[in-house]
């Protein structure tokens, strides 16, 4: 057994006939946070649903080790629920109520909805309600953060601001997180490590690991490098081309 | 006193006055014989002989037990069948044929059995209402059981949600708004089934006293049972409209 919170070994997984992974390997370190980028349909959800044991492997093992919460691509919060008893969902172990409503009260005013906590999620905009569900999946005493394209549904701005919350957010409570997106930009912003995945049946074809400190300028040199070291390894724009610019 | 009414007050005031106006005119000019045709004047004395003697009152208690007592045991019998079927496919294959069968039979069909086998009075009304209502709730539940987004489960999962809290925590709340819809809809069908029920099956209740009214040839009580039917078939939606008023419901009617 190794250290890493989660790990994949010669993983196969499939639907049918249709192989998604193929004996697949990959190790996320505690308090590292990864990103999976890659073409639609390459299996990054079905990668998230092997961790969170949601889906057993064919072959292979995983090794999941601590509290895994997850934060889904659509609206997952329970609407017949205030903002208050859904993030309390993640704090149910606490048993003293005067306990459990200062948590509450602390993850309200990390995600500035500290006047919101009455209020039903219908009546809150999309960028509220996707606070929220970080809010509710980082309550409480998980190790693990899965998000699953959290932020695809926002328009870009509410996007911009939000990947810095997040930031902000992990600076107070630190989890190793793994981020599958689509948003290339979100990977390089966020992420210490960035793998970039293949077509079916996926492989890991490149890797890039970032040092900055979080959180990052959407315009920083390295961020912005990243950027096209992933659009080139996806086959969407030339590397040297890129590289003439930055010299 | 000055008093303000807003249009969504005033406008269907005006409607009902000018229905009144048009009642008034009809049977001034005498269209159709005041035998057949009531005035509104000879309406409002039926009503308060109707009223003096204890009648409607008695009428009208016999009708809403009978309607109360039938919808509340679809309910609860409706509901956890509704459930059931909405959770398994097999129960769904298996049932559901049957099911929209005896939907699409209209209550009064059963009238004769229901006298045959409940006599007269208020067991076969109920049985009748109770068919009435039954079916429709069961549809409807089962169908906002399937509909339920699956990430709700799997968040009641990721948050070890046992089985019995799944169901009191997430499965009920998220039908609740589609089922309270539908318990509109039968209640007002539990109503127009009442009425007819007990026209053939009753020796009491608003619809016994409108065949009453009818055998007797008294016209004025007929029209005072219809507009009492009316009324009470408003005031008990009014009653079921409160259920989409609570906060944790509202979400179904607001997107």
């Amino acid at each position: 057994m190794s250290d890493n919170p989660l790990q994949l070994d010669n993983v196969s997984f499939g639907f049918g006939s249709i192989a998604v992974f193929e004996k697949l390997s990959l190790a996320v370190a505690r308090g590292e946070f990864v990103a999976i980028v890659g073409p639609s349909g390459c299996g990054k959800t079905t990668l998230l649903d092997l961790f969170s044991q949601f889906r057993a492997p064919t072959s292979g093992t995983i090794q999941c080790t601590g509290g895994v919460r997850m934060v889904y691509q659509h609206d997952s919060l329970f609407p017949w629920q205030t903002v208050s008893q859904n993030i309390a969902l993640g704090l149910s172990h606490i048993t003293d109520a005067g306990e459990q409503r200062r948590r509450i009260g602390e993850m309200l005013s990390l995600i500035n909805l500290e006047q919101f906590g009455d209020t039903y999620p219908h009546q809150l905009s999309g960028g509220m309600r996707r606070r929220v569900e970080l809010a509710r999946a980082l309550a409480g005493d998980s190790d693990i953060l899965l998000l699953d394209e959290p932020f695809s549904a926002l328009d870009y701005l509410t996007r911009l601001r939000l990947r810095n919350e997040l930031a902000r957010m992990l600076e107070e409570f630190p989890r190793t997180v793994v981020l599958v997106t689509h948003d290339i930009e979100e990977a390089a912003q966020l992420a210490d490590r960035v793998l970039v995945f293949s077509e079916r049946p996926a492989r890991i074809c490149c890797e890039i690991t970032l040092e900055l400190k979080r959180p990052r300028e959407l315009t920083h040199p390295q961020v912005v490098q990243t950027v096209h070291r992933i659009l080139a390894e996806l086959g969407l724009e030339h590397q040297d081309r890129h590289l003439a610019v930055l010299a | 006193m000055k008093i303000k009414l807003s249009s969504s007050q005033l406008l269907p005031a005006l409607v009902l006055l000018g229905a009144l106006l048009l009642w008034i005119v009809l049977s001034l000019l005498k269209v159709f014989p005041e035998s057949v045709f009531p005035s509104p004047l000879a309406v409002a004395k039926g009503f308060v002989e109707e009223a003096r003697s204890g009648r409607l009152l008695d009428d009208l208690v016999a009708s809403l037990f009978r309607v109360t007592t039938g919808f509340v045991l679809s309910v609860f019998t409706g509901i956890p069948v509704g459930l059931w079927l909405g959770r398994s496919q097999r129960a769904r294959q298996a049932l559901l044929p049957t099911i929209n069968f005896f939907r699409n039979l209209s209550p009064l069909a059963w009238i004769p059995f229901a006298i045959l086998w409940f006599g007269v009075g208020d067991l076969p009304t109920i049985f009748l209402i109770f068919m009435a209502a039954f079916f429709p709730t069961v549809i409807a539940t089962m169908g906002a059981v399937a509909s339920i987004p699956s990430v709700y489960f799997r968040v009641a999962r990721d948050y070890g949600f046992s089985n019995s809290k799944i169901l009191t925590h997430v499965t009920l709340p998220a039908i609740a708004p589609q089922v309270i819809t539908s318990l509109r809809v039968t209640a007002g069908l539990a109503w127009l089934v009442v009425v007819a029920a007990e026209m053939i099956a009753g020796r009491a209740g608003l619809g016994f006293a409108i065949w009453d009214a009818r055998n007797g040839l008294r016209m004025d009580l007929l029209v005072c049972g219809m507009i009492v039917i009316g009324l009470i078939g408003v005031v008990i939606d009014r009653i079921l409209v409160q259920l989409t008023k609570i906060p944790s419901v509202r979400w179904g009617y607001e997107r």
